[in-house]
């Protein structure tokens, strides 16, 4: 990306109300993600994160607010939604392979269809995002015939085959078999290395605190507080933050 | 009496009564008579080959055009049924109601004398086959397709969508394949429907060139009055809704296991 760090944010979240009907989900966010920064996002389940996270890239609709994507507000009415959204990755719980193309279709046919790549173009970048979740010897296979470990890697290449920008990550570990999970997390971990910048919704407070910039706790439709992993993780100022941290163990 | 000797006294009860039946229709009816009127070997022979070459091949032909059409304009249907544009779901329940509503002999029979009236001229025979018998077939199909696309899991359209494909591609590509997947086996029972529902066309006059099985089937019973002609054409029937049938089971059997 030509646009120095420090600059314009990859993410900025600005005041962002979500309802449900008469549930309130998100009250009032306030919150951004700079390029390459890692940001952990945490929280009890029905605290809102999720929902936070399918906001940005407008798989949910806002009530109000705005969400800039590196400056493009994706919330506005008349906002080039796909165009935006193919500069962020998502990664989802369920992985959401689509089962009936292989794993190399998986990887191209976003390629071809939204970046307008050939063929060859679009299959050359798919060996290279494989290899990188080391699963290369996988190409031909179908998704039903992988581990979830292995399921999971491949959608986290599906979204990087796009060259997106940023990443969200929605518990990409949260249906994964215990010994699974390290994969998954090795990946992520190798992403965040080479410089992606990443927003992760996720309760491995083991990688919040071991590959986050930032951790942000939120419950009950708020942000409660945020700042660097170690001080939030083992010295957090709110109640709340402390109370869910014993809980998780 | 107990439970058990109960159970088993009616059990012998209906036994008795089948055998009944069995042993009347065998003594009363009169074979020969029977025989001479319904399986005529000469008869018989002489419809070949042309129940096989005009009649069989004319309701396999309606049936694929009936087929096609419906297929087509039946996922248009469903496309409108899930839209979110109410008028569209409005117009498609309307549509969809209505046709599976009506007896599919009246609404054959409605585009068969409503074309001429309405545009002044007979069109091809084929194209009002086509569109009496595809109207009907659109309708039971969009009910059937739009449930194969509801049945494939949000998640699919939502990472679609993710990777910057619009809706439209996004169902194209993704949701549609895996829907119709789901769907081979009960589309495959409407084939069969449709390939019965054929024997309604006769609604829209026939030539000699044109009659499917079971006119072709009547029109022999009437000139030699004999039904033998009946006999032959339903055997023909069977051999080929039998066939599909059977693979419905398959299929239905290998989609359970995938699941």
């Amino acid at each position: 990306m030509a646009t120095p760090a420090n600059e314009v944010p990859a993410i900025e979240v600005r005041a962002l109300h979500k309802s449900f009907g008469d549930l309130e989900v998100l009250k009032g966010i306030d919150f951004s993600v700079m390029p390459g920064e890692v940001v952990c996002v945490i929280g009890p389940s029905g605290s809102g994160k999720s929902t936070l996270l399918r906001c940005v890239n407008r798989l949910e609709e806002s009530s109000s607010g705005q969400v800039l994507i590196e400056g493009d507000d994706i919330t506005h009415p008349d906002a080039d939604v796909d165009a935006l959204r193919s500069r962020i990755g998502m990664v989802f719980q369920a992985f959401n392979l689509f089962p009936h193309l292989s794993v190399l279709r998986n990887l191209t046919i976003a390629q071809q269809r939204v970046r307008r790549r050939s063929r060859a173009e679009a299959r050359e970048v798919a060996a290279r995002t494989l290899e990188r979740v080391g699963l290369s010897d996988k190409i031909d296979a179908y998704p039903s015939h992988l581990s979830g470990g292995q399921q999971q890697r491949v959608a986290i290449a599906r979204a990087l085959s796009m060259e997106p920008d940023m990443m969200l990550f929605d518990e990409p570990t949260s249906a994964l078999d215990p010994e699974l999970v390290g994969e998954v997390l090795a990946v992520m971990r190798d992403l965040a290395r080479d410089g992606m910048t990443m927003m992760v919704v996720t309760h491995e407070m083991g990688f919040a605190k071991e590959v986050g910039d930032r951790v942000v706790f939120m419950d009950d439709g708020v942000v409660v507080e945020e700042g660097p992993p170690r001080k939030i993780l083992t010295d957090p100022q709110h109640e709340r933050t402390r109370r869910f941290l014993q809980m998780v163990g | 009496m107990t439970k058990r000797q109960k159970q088993r006294l009616v059990r012998g009860a209906l036994y008795l009564v089948f055998v009944a039946g069995v042993l009347a229709v065998g003594l009363l009816a009169d074979w020969e008579t029977t025989r001479r009127n319904f399986f005529n070997a000469a008869l018989a022979r002489e419809m070949f080959p042309d129940v096989l070459t005009i009649a069989a091949r004319n309701t396999l032909l309606y049936t694929f055009l009936a087929f096609s059409f419906g297929l087509a304009f039946g996922l248009l249907l469903a496309l409108m049924r899930l839209s979110s544009i109410r008028p569209y779901r409005w117009l498609a329940t309307v549509y969809i109601e209505t046709f599976r509503g009506l007896p599919a002999l009246l609404t054959i029979f409605l585009v068969g004398i409503g074309i001429p009236i309405a545009f002044g001229t007979r069109w091809p025979t084929l194209v009002t086959i086509t569109l009496g018998l595809g109207i009907v077939a659109a309708a039971y199909m969009a009910e059937t397709i739009r449930a194969g696309i509801e049945g494939v899991p949000k998640g699919q359209m939502e990472a679609a969508r993710s990777l910057g494909m619009s809706y439209t591609w996004a169902m194209i590509s993704i949701v549609i394949p895996q829907g119709f997947r789901i769907i081979i086996p009960p589309l495959t029972n409407e084939l069969v429907l449709l390939i019965k529902d054929t024997s309604l066309l006769f609604v829209i006059g026939t030539t000699p060139a044109t009659k499917e099985l079971l006119k072709f089937g009547r029109d022999l019973l009437n000139t030699h009055a004999n039904a033998t002609p009946l006999i032959v054409v339903g055997a023909v029937y069977l051999a080929i809704t039998v066939p599909l049938t059977q693979l419905v089971r398959v299929l239905e059997r290998r989609n359970a296991r995938s699941r």
